[in-house]
């Protein structure tokens, strides 16, 4: 593997979607749900809520590196409290 | 009756999964893995952490070409949409010209993208093209190849002319598909030409508008071969979109690093944006539902 060049942190990255993708499919089929409507006024599952979550994240790790310019681990706090408010509200 | 549940049936898809992972993910996951490292080709690779998206998010030249490359989007949506309902408006529903029209609408759809941006390349030009040559004639200063606004004129117009017929043709379906009845209601209230529109037709093809508008979009966004053909990206960096932007940074000056970022950046905007479009369309889905 050593032509492709891989890095241990984008492995924990791509690791860390793996393991949320594999936790989010067995909670799936273990406590199947129905859909919500929540402040967004869209109807989501558990599923769209992590989609939200990852994407918002990646925009705020930008935003964070652009704009905030300070310690970027920092982000990940920001990104966390966002996926929390993701998963309560939306 | 309950359904079966088997969990099973999903390892049948095990095949695709394997096929779409050597083609598109684990080519996304490279991607990200090269926009943390630079390289001085000799596949050696060093790392660098987020220093291209810092410099990136910094620099002028990105900033400036997603402006120009939204700016493009929201002008070709805005005379695309209107002149395509305008156009399924005003085609015959019924009898030989309806077919007529039908393929005549779907001409440009089947040309080539380069071969698009040769047309209108020869087209628009001064000494031997039929437009370049007209208006020179008539005394009107047209060149693309030194005007920026006469590229972005010409770059607009050609792809006016290849995708209107596509936003026409959708609506087109919209239009079919309202019962005769809606308009002898409307007739019975005489309600205007307007209302009708208002209130009959315009709802009835908000859904197939919202593909239209999603797919036209879409492809503006990342729109690279018609512009690249007829301006280069020219004059200066004038027609430069993202995509012109970024071959030149992954080919032209081989930056992988710098451009992999790029890319991730790009990739990032566009399914924020396809997201919206999705939910949107999905919920007015809904909402005809009920």
């Amino acid at each position: 593997m050593d032509w492709m060049a891989w890095t241990l942190p984008t492995a924990i990255f791509f690791a860390t979607i793996a393991a949320l993708l594999v936790i989010f499919t067995i909670l799936a089929i273990r406590f199947p749900e129905t859909p919500r409507r929540g402040i967004l006024r869209i109807e989501t599952t558990r599923g769209d809520r992590l989609f939200i979550t990852l994407l918002g994240s990646a925009f705020i790790n930008l935003a964070w590196l652009g704009v905030v310019e300070a310690y970027q681990p920092y982000a990940l706090i920001v990104c966390l409290v966002y996926a929390a408010a993701v998963f309560r509200w939306v | 009756m309950d359904k079966t549940v088997n969990h099973k049936a999903w390892f049948l898809v095990l095949p695709v999964l394997a096929l779409v992972a050597f083609s598109a993910v684990i080519p996304l996951m490279t991607v990200v893995n090269y926009s943390v490292q630079d390289t001085f080709g000799n596949n050696q690779f060093f790392w660098a952490g987020l220093e291209w998206f810092d410099e990136l998010l910094h620099s002028e030249r990105m900033w400036d070409a997603l402006g120009r490359q939204l700016a493009f989007s929201a002008i070709i949506l805005a005379i695309e949409v209107p002149l395509g309902i305008f156009v399924a408006l005003h085609m015959p529903k019924r009898g030989v010209w309806a077919s007529f029209c039908l393929v005549l609408m779907s001409l440009p759809l089947l040309i080539p993208w380069n071969v698009v941006g040769t047309i209108w390349q020869i087209f628009g030009r001064v000494d031997i093209g039929l437009l370049g040559h007209t208006l020179d004639k008539l005394g009107i200063a047209y060149n693309y190849t030194q005007d920026s606004l006469a590229a972005w004129i010409t770059v607009i117009v050609m792809d006016v002319w290849h995708w209107t017929s596509l936003v026409a043709l959708l609506a087109y379906a919209g239009l079919q598909s309202i019962p005769d009845a809606y308009y002898q209601a409307a007739r019975i209230d005489q309600a205007s030409r307007w209302k009708v529109f208002r209130y009959i037709e315009l709802p009835k093809m908000a859904g197939v508008l919202m593909i239209a508008i999603l797919l036209r979009f879409m492809d503006s966004f990342m729109i690279y071969t018609e512009p690249f053909v007829v301006t280069g990206g020219g004059p200066g960096n004038a027609t430069t979109f993202l995509s012109i932007d970024l071959v030149k940074m992954a080919l032209g000056q081989f930056d992988l690093g710098p451009a992999a970022a790029f890319s991730l950046m790009y990739f990032l905007v566009i399914l924020l944006i396809s997201w919206v479009f999705y939910t949107v369309m999905t919920n007015l889905d809904k909402r005809e539902g009920v």
